[in-house]
């Protein structure tokens, strides 16, 4: 195999591990969002829940998923109105 | 107890037919009573495919219709016994599958005595491929060796994860089969082309055959006879061994190195 062979043969292996790599990424991606895919329905009961006890928007219940290492953490972030933390 | 085994991909023209009919006329030389469904209904190919177009009269939708009976409906392949085709309709769209009347169907071939039914599914990921998939009892994942195939290929097997008649009823899962097709072992070779085990890496489920590209295929699809029936084709040598490992047989991958050429290929034998 000459030089000119060996480094376009070199440029054409990065093209498959490139593949595989950003594959990998998304696929890795779009499988966590479809196990979580109760998120948004999980989102409107809380939402409903809490709206038994105070006055809130739809925009301050946040719901994320985090990996943390081999754990996932699931966030929950209720902002109160003003009204209620002032008691 | 038939089998409803899919062939499905996502994204479309990567061989679905093709393998449809390789596959289902290789269980059939087995012995099996075997059917092979289109459900790509608006677009129908398998029957040029299987080589029967000038003998279709009726259709899947007129049998889902109450339109026409089984006997009318199914066409018997004139090479191999205990092969038939379903072919699907020309001029209705894929909405005229109705979840009630699939389950109708697949119920009247069981009751036929069919081994094997066969489903080769539409492209995409609406209707249509959710009525082939839904029934299944296993899936051959047909995909080709490029990033688009690849990610449809993990979309189609979180359908089959979640919206199968067994995902949904919670019973054993839908066993899955990576079929690799249009593989080419040089450009494997030269790092250009994902290989399969790269493939198997992503998507983590277990490999069933590569299928090499080949001309083999354009030709038997001119002349309508399905690729498996060249058995001096490489291609058709390739389905083979797939029909095998499915029955349970161990044989050794083949056709996922380049070819040996000029005379270390004759010195080699
Ligand atoms: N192993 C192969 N080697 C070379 N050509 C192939 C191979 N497999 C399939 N083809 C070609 O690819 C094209 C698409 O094949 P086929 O119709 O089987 O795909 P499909 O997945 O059923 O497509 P669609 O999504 O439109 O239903 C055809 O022209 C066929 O001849
Ligand atoms: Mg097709």
């Amino acid at each position: 195999m000459g030089l000119l062979d060996y480094f376009s043969s070199q440029r054409k292996k990065n093209n498959a591990s490139v593949a595989k790599e950003r594959l990998q990424i998304v696929i890795a991606h779009e499988r966590s969002r479809r196990s979580h895919a109760f998120l948004p329905k999980l989102q409107q009961e809380l939402l409903d829940v809490i709206r038994k006890y105070i006055p809130i928007e739809d925009d301050q219940v946040k719901l994320d998923i985090e990996r943390d290492g081999e754990c996932e953490v699931l966030e929950l972030n209720i902002t109160l109105p003003e009204e209620s933390a002032r008691g | 107890m038939a089998k409803i085994i899919v062939v499905t991909s996502g994204k479309g023209g990567v061989g679905k037919t093709t393998t449809s009919a390789a596959f289902a006329t290789g269980l059939a030389l087995r012995g099996y009573k075997t059917v092979v469904i289109d459900f790509d209904v608006g677009l129908r190919n398998l029957d040029l495919i299987m080589g029967c177009e000038r003998r279709v009269v009726y259709d899947f939708i007129n049998l889902i219709n109450h339109e026409s009976n089984l006997s009318q409906t199914l066409i018997r392949d004139k090479r191999v016994d205990n092969l038939y085709v379903l072919p699907a309709s020309q001029t209705r769209d894929k909405d005229a599958l109705s979840q009630e009347g699939v389950e109708r169907v697949l119920n009247e071939l069981k009751e036929e005595g069919f081994d094997y039914i066969i489903c080769d599914s539409p492209a995409g990921i609406e209707h249509g491929a959710h009525m082939a998939l839904y029934y299944a009892d296993e899936a051959l994942i047909v995909t080709n060796p490029e990033v688009s195939s690849v990610r449809d290929s993990d979309r189609i097997l979180g359908l089959l994860a979640s919206k199968s008649k067994r995902a949904v009823d919670g019973d054993e899962p839908v066993k899955e089969h990576l079929l690799v097709t249009r593989y080419d072992p040089n450009r494997v070779k030269e790092g250009a082309m994902l290989s399969t085990d790269d493939i198997v890496d992503i998507l983590g489920i277990k490999l069933i055959g590569a299928i090499p590209e080949s001309e083999a295929v354009l030709a038997a699809s001119n002349s309508g006879v399905p690729v498996i029936l060249q058995e001096k084709e490489d291609a058709g040598q390739a389905y083979t061994d797939v029909v095998s490992r499915y029955l349970g047989e161990d044989v050794p991958m083949r056709f996922l190195t380049p070819e040996k050429k000029g005379l270390f290929k004759r010195l080699l034998g």
